[in-house]
């Protein structure tokens, strides 16, 4: 399979991407990992007459700390995510969604700011980046500014990215207090995509239960939903069996999924609340072994 | 039907199996075809085309990725490994040692991107456990089904190369 011809430049900067954007305007698409774009062009979904690499740019890949967040270059590929030891300490439940993406190799690959600009609703990023409130690095040549996952994902395959703006950094507030996350997924057997996945940020206050919570479920719309019910009933709560499981139970409270030949809309809305379940007893999990 | 636009071939050089290569390849070129038609190196095989079933995966600066999914324009300057570039002055790779050992394979097609994944696993992780293993080999499809000698073979090349270190030899 051949995707169109395009013509390819590779850009030297951000500065230089964010120009030949501009100057391609719609016909022109960013290349980072190419895990998504490439097999998008190989079908002819997507023929760009320009291709802007940014795989060469330095500086858009790694994780850091500044100050009161964590900050993770979009380049970052998923095995260098999944195995950096700054996300595994205060975000293990970012490192466990990156390790069950695609495959291996895909993961040696794929980047974290492809996934998140691609903005598949079965993809596991945009998932555990909304129960963990990131911000998202948007700059273009006026400007740079955040927007949270919250406002960021819109709709299938669609986000608050303008077409003369590039994701440069993923940025990850951390916690206050004590507090853990996970991620737990139901892959589809044979695409490995999601098809209900979990991801949660548990606050705990000082008697071990829940100050606050954040919870967010992947495959019951056309982008991660927030089980704002869930969230609720964890809130000043003790993390007892009784009050997971019932907070558990509201995860696909005001969803309306589509149900398609491997899962029906009942199944992926029951689903939801075991996985949701399985997130949430993972996270309380981690507190204890803390 | 019109013809499509032509855009300007772009000059790579890399480096590959050790040896400096350089080329004027069409943007659209992925890299497994580069491999195979350009260098003429047909180890790494084209089976699904779709990136699922990793008989084209080769070492891209040290890591496993699967050449159907990149460019060859994208590996500019870099460094790739693939199947050929494997032994040594006519001695195998103890993967390629473990797949004979072992009898890692029925009719062949997977096995030059089970022997790299398997070389890059055994890299990153030199005592695997079996779950380990078989979660390496996610990305790579046997479509004889063979998957239990070629589990067994990574396990043969690990101990061999374990040992070959002079550590201790663990029998499995």
């Amino acid at each position: 399979m051949f995707p169109a011809s395009f013509e390819y430049v590779a850009a030297r900067s951000v500065k230089e991407a964010i120009e030949l954007l501009t100057q391609h305007g719609e016909e022109a698409k960013l290349l980072a990992g190419g895990h998504s774009l490439i097999p998008a062009m190989k079908l002819r979904l997507v023929s760009p007459r320009t291709l802007i690499d940014l795989g060469r740019i330095p500086g858009l890949s790694g994780v850091r700390m500044d100050g009161k967040s964590l900050v993770i270059g979009a380049l970052t590929v998923h095995t260098d995510v999944a195995s950096s030891d700054l996300v595994r300490r205060d975000f293990s439940g970012l490192a466990e969604a990156a390790s069950v993406i695609g495959d291996l190799q895909v993961r040696n690959r794929g980047t974290i700011g492809g996934s998140v600009a691609h903005a598949d609703p079965a993809a596991d990023l945009p998932v555990i980046l909304t129960a963990l409130d990131a911000s998202f690095i948007l700059q273009s040549a006026s400007a740079n500014r955040s927007v949270g996952a919250q406002d960021f994902f819109l709709d299938y395959y669609t986000t608050a990215l303008a077409p003369n703006e590039v994701l440069t950094e993923i940025r990850l507030p951390l916690p206050t207090g004590a507090a853990a996350t996970a991620y737990a997924k139901l892959p589809h057997p044979a695409s490995g995509y999601v098809v209900v996945s979990a991801g949660v940020l548990i606050e705990f206050n000082s008697a071990g239960g829940c100050a606050s919570a954040r919870v967010a479920i992947g495959g019951l719309g056309n982008r991660p939903t927030r089980a704002l019910a869930s969230e609720a009933a964890l809130r000043g709560q003790p993390l007892t069996a009784s009050v997971i499981a019932a907070a558990a139970a509201k995860a696909a409270e005001g969803t309306d999924p589509d149900g398609d030949i491997y899962a029906s809309a009942e199944y992926k809305r029951h689903v939801a609340t075991v996985y949701t379940r399985k997130a949430i007893e993972v996270a309380v999990g981690a507190r204890h072994q803390a | 039907m019109t013809a499509e636009a032509q855009y300007a071939p772009v000059p790579i050089s890399l480096t590959v199996n050790g040896a400096r290569r350089e080329a004027v390849v069409e943007p659209r070129t992925l890299l497994i075809y580069f491999l195979r038609e350009n260098l003429g190196l047909t180890g790494a095989h084209v089976g699904c085309d779709t990136s699922q079933c990793g008989a084209c995966t080769i070492l891209l600066n040290g890591r496993a990725v699967k050449s159907c999914t990149l460019f060859a324009v994208q590996a500019n300057d870099a460094k790739i490994t693939t199947v050929e570039g494997l032994a040594r002055d006519g001695t195998m790779h103890p993967v390629q040692e473990g797949f004979r050992e072992k009898h890692g394979l029925q009719c062949g097609y997977c096995t030059p991107g089970m022997v790299m994944t398997a070389v890059y696993l055994l890299e990153t992780n030199p005592d695997p456990t079996e779950d380990e293993i078989k979660h390496a080999l996610e990305g790579n499809i046997c479509r004889c089904t063979g998957y239990i000698n070629i589990v067994e073979s990574i396990k043969w090349a690990a101990d061999k190369t374990r040992q070959d270190k002079g550590g201790k030899h663990v029998s499995r």
